[in-house]
């Protein structure tokens, strides 16, 4: 069988059999530890220090940084750009924080909220993220049933709310957070997105939007 | 895949006289270096990243088989399957089956270079079963059936000109010369495929026993819709590619794009654990990973075990004379450039690769940009004796390491000679200095003028100097 000649073949390089109790325990070990690594001097910072860092990596990352002062804005603001861009529907998430804003100033512009999973040709959906990583300027999103993963993906562009409280330095802390409130296991799907979709496959000349979004709008909450 | 290796020479030979390839990989030389030694500069931290990215890779592989198995354990309880292939032949077969029993008719794939080594798409599509790559790059060459010449940008070896008449060929639009207007079509032609697929078939850069997870690492999103729409999401992985942990995973992230496009960060970095979950809207039913061994864990403890370490990067090949100057199809097979050449003999033999591992002027560029740190030269080294001792290169090669070692074993004669070659090249090359057509020489002359040795050889340098007190 396959499994058994692999794992044979690994163990006779190594020199072991599957009675060594310290190679067990040394792995047993780390796997609990989940000890950090070197973790890089650029985003362990003052917490206002790593918001600015997070704007300055995201917006080179080609992201649009919209700085609002409450979430209560949200409906507005998102109302404002899809109607500055001729978009007259929006998907969203619905995780408590969405749905409970007052989603009144779409209607007023003639939009339309659906909440539901993304479809190929939506124009635009609005999702909550779980953290956002001043180091490279990255979002953590997850999956759940009231956040289905294809809103962040199949839509041309993409809204996310991140609160200035979530922002944290590095991936490391990232992890903490997420092990924090699910322990051992992960969402189905964890996203760590940086900026719009892109490719260069063609004479290696940068183009955004391949695939997934093309654009991607943070709404920065001061909270 | 068909291989080519063993008529590297001329496949080489013949990528140096083509025009567009040359056009081509100029855009590699101007790109990927530069854009790296950026990201580096700006990562004071690299190099202790490297060296410790280097020790775990060891760690890992001295422990494969247990973090393997932490890995299947967890992936189970997350409700999804392993599956182990030894071979290609398994994986494929593997792979197949779990198509027939969804009844799949069409396939989304997300970058996968170990499906390319499995040669996954022809064996689908000679069971009935019709793949679609969905990476931009990848799709471009499916539209051409061609192969992936460079393992992060398969592509590279065509120019904007080709792209469009494959497009123009195939999508029954008016042809265009912008790379914008062409992606955007790719994106609504695919756009209907992504949804329509029954099975999305993705690889992963990294597997991560804590959490049963895999990761898939990208810029365009193709990954993502390849493996959240359909029903079923296979990922073809190979067995090095598994870490203890996230923090252990971070370590290689932060490597990883630097080292690759010179990016800061990849845009999607995207964990999938297991099918979906209960009261999920999204995301696949059924969750299967295929672990392919094809002749990895033979390497453990071999000579070779440092290669193990490779994460597929593409640095080596970015900075690698050769590679630039005769692009990745010469090198015959899936993986080229400095990586390729010491996995290909692995996977293909060295009766069929040897080739390879001579394509180096062991400049050692590649060792100097390796994230993890591996030895290629040496390792191409190892390959080297190992077709000399099998008695496996070319005559003139050996006949003429041969006649060097007579030569240099006789110390008084080895003199003689350097000094009448000396003299003989010096005088033919004339007042320029410089040798463009020596008899036996055309392998060099041909391409760059030969400088004609100047003043003395070493050994008479020496002499003298000693002669005159040894300081200099």
């Amino acid at each position: 069988m396959s499994r058994e000649e692999i794992l044979n073949n690994i163990r006779r390089g190594v020199k072991r059999n599957t009675a060594d109790d310290t190679a067990r325990q040394t792995v047993l070990n780390r796997l609990s530890a989940k000890a950090d690594n070197l973790i890089p001097a650029r985003a362990q910072l003052p917490q206002q220090e790593q918001i600015a860092l997070f704007i300055e990596m995201a917006n080179e990352a080609a992201a649009e940084i919209i700085e609002l002062d409450s979430i209560s804005e949200v409906p507005s603001a998102s109302a404002k750009w899809l109607r500055d861009r001729g978009i007259f529907e929006l998907v969203t998430s619905s995780t408590a924080k969405v749905d409970a804003l007052d989603w009144s100033p779409l209607a007023e512009k003639d939009i339309q909220r659906s909440q539901r999973v993304a479809q190929a040709g939506d124009f635009a959906s609005l999702t909550d993220s779980f953290a956002g990583i001043a180091e490279t300027g990255t979002l953590m999103l997850h999956s759940s049933p009231q956040s289905p993963t294809t809103l962040n993906f199949l839509p041309d562009n993409h809204l996310v709310i991140l609160s200035r409280s979530a922002i944290v330095g590095v991936y490391e802390e990232a992890w903490k957070k997420i092990r924090a409130q699910f322990g051992a296991t992960l969402p189905r799907t964890v996203n760590m997105i940086t900026g719009p979709s892109r490719s260069a496959d063609i004479e290696q000349r940068l183009q955004m939007g391949a695939h997934g979004p093309k654009t991607l709008v943070i709404f920065l909450i001061n909270d | 895949m068909q291989i080519n290796t063993p008529f590297f020479k001329q496949r080489a030979s013949e990528a140096l006289h083509d025009e567009n390839l040359q056009k081509a990989l100029g855009n590699l030389k101007a790109g990927f270096p530069e854009k790296r030694a950026i990201a580096v500069s700006r990562m004071p931290e690299f190099e202790d990243l490297r060296d410790q990215a280097r020790d775990l890779k060891n760690h890992i592989i001295e422990h494969l088989d247990l973090y393997l198995e932490q890995f299947e354990s967890k992936v189970t309880e997350n409700g999804g399957h392993v599956h182990w292939a030894r071979t290609s032949d398994d994986a494929n077969k593997i792979i197949l089956d779990i198509c027939k029993q969804v009844n799949a008719k069409t396939v989304t794939k997300g970058k996968s270079m170990v499906s390319e080594e499995t040669g996954l798409n022809d064996y689908l599509e000679k069971n009935g079963i019709q793949p679609v790559e969905t990476d931009l790059g990848e799709y471009i060459l499916q539209l051409r059936e061609d192969h992936p010449s460079h393992i992060i940008a398969p592509a590279i070896h065509l120019n904007l000109e080709d792209v469009s008449e494959a497009f123009h060929k195939n999508h029954n639009r008016p042809k265009s010369d912008d790379p914008a207007v062409l992606m955007q079509e790719a994106r609504e032609v695919l756009r209907e495929k992504f949804v329509a697929a029954d099975v999305g078939i993705t690889g992963a850069n990294f597997c991560v026993a804590e959490t049963g997870s895999t990761i898939i690492i990208t810029n365009e999103g193709n990954g993502d819709l390849t493996q959240t729409l359909p029903k079923t999401h296979i990922v073809i992985t190979s067995i090095e590619k598994v870490v203890p942990t996230l923090e252990d995973m971070t370590l290689f992230q932060r490597l990883l794009a630097r080292s690759a496009t010179g990016q800061e960060f990849t845009v999607y970095n995207t964990l999938s654990s297991g099918p979906r979950r209960e009261g999920d809207q999204d995301g696949p039913e059924n969750f299967h990973v295929v672990l392919v061994d094809n002749g990895r864990s033979e390497m453990v403890g071999s000579e070779f075990q440092d290669m193990l370490r490779c994460i597929r990067c593409s640095a080596c090949m970015n900075h690698c004379p050769v590679y630039g100057a005769v692009g990745g199809h010469s090198y015959g097979w899936v993986y080229p450039g400095p990586m390729g050449s010491v996995l290909t003999p692995k996977m293909i033999g060295i009766e069929k690769g040897g080739m390879l591992p001579n394509a180096s002027t062991f400049c050692g560029k590649c060792e100097s940009v390796c994230p993890v740190r591996i030895p290629l030269p040496k390792l191409m080294r190892h390959w080297r004796q190992d077709e000399f001792s099998k008695h496996l290169q070319p005559k003139a090669a050996r006949y003429g390491l041969a006649g060097w070692a007579f030569l240099a074993k006789r110390p008084a004669l080895y003199k003689t000679y350097t000094r009448m070659a000396n003299w003989f090249m010096k005088h033919w090359a004339g007042k320029k200095g410089r040798i463009e057509k020596m008899p036996l020489a055309g392998g060099w002359t041909d391409w760059r003028d030969m400088p004609a040795p100047q003043g003395k050889t070493f050994m008479q340098a020496w002499k003298e100097q000693q002669k005159n007190g040894g300081s200099h």
